[in-house]
């Protein structure tokens, strides 16, 4: 058996209400490390983890929200995010913030696909390992 | 099959600590084996010996330990999670001077990092996840 596995992060949960969304980002960068193939998936609340301009002075908590820009720099280059959680909640892409990454050659493209509920289906049935917060 | 386990929430408040014990201990009566399981979230909530329920109720921390000590379970608990809960064992209690006695890490459990989690993932034949 290959060393390398196709693992998905699903992310279901928004920001800040609860630690899901932020623990789970700490697995994503430890995981880095193992040179795995690594894709993120976010749904249902989850989608609202990647609104743009989000603050926190307000509540007195950490931040995160950068960090998902920096996971270009961690080999994470794979980001699905279902059009359906995104409409039902009164999104679309351009609420979200930009996050890219470099392609072979050195140009920034984007790391975000948006994808419909039964294109989500296909991409978990593919994984080998999927970890869902 | 070699099997991960991953609990992502506390005992008592959720189910997911019970049904993982239920699937862990199921699994191994069959003759699986049980790579690992990690505790993450409210998980490590799991691990600390100094839970007190009611005698008519089961108790879930000591479940697990038992299991550990009858079929030598790896039992890991994230330090990370761990230690924003409050979760130590001899040595972070030492190093993070909270005297003697505050560990409260329950037999069987170990601490350690998050690459274990990783590890699991790669190694299992399959990773199976509890939580909410």
């Amino acid at each position: 058996m290959s060393d390398t596995k196709r693992f998905l992060y699903v992310n279901r949960k928004a920001p800040h209400g609860t630690i899901y969304a932020l623990e789970s980002l700490e697995v994503v960068l430890i995981g880095a490390a193992f040179e795995q193939d690594v894709s993120l998936a976010f749904l249902d609340d989850g989608v609202f983890q990647l609104i743009k301009k989000q603050t926190t002075t307000g509540i007195g908590v950490k931040n995160f929200a950068p960090v998902y820009r920096a996971l270009g720099d961690y080999d994470v280059k794979k980001i699905f995010v279902e059009r359906e959680s995104l409409e039902e909640r009164g999104l679309s892409e351009d609420d979200l913030m930009e996050i890219t990454h470099e392609d072979d050659d050195e140009e920034d493209v984007s790391s975000v696909e948006i994808v419909d509920r039964a294109r989500m289906a296909e991409i978990m049935a593919a994984q080998d390992v999927i970890l869902s917060f | 099959m070699k099997i991960g386990v991953v609990v992502n929430e506390g005992p008592y408040t959720h189910q997911a600590s019970d049904t993982a014990y239920q699937f862990t201990k199921a699994a191994l009566e069959k003759g699986h084996e049980i790579f690992r399981v990690f505790f993450y979230h409210d998980g490590v909530n799991n691990a600390t010996r100094l839970t007190v329920p009611p005698q008519d109720e089961r108790n879930v921390q000591r479940n697990w330990s038992e299991l550990s000590e009858k079929y030598n379970l790896d039992l890991v608990v994230c330090i990370a999670a761990a230690q924003r809960r409050g979760i130590l064992d001899d040595s972070e209690a030492k190093r993070h001077g909270k005297g003697d006695g505050a560990a409260n890490l329950a037999p069987g459990f170990r601490i350690s990092g998050l690459g274990q989690l990783i590890e699991s993932g790669i190694q299992a034949d399959r990773l199976v996840v509890f939580g909410d």
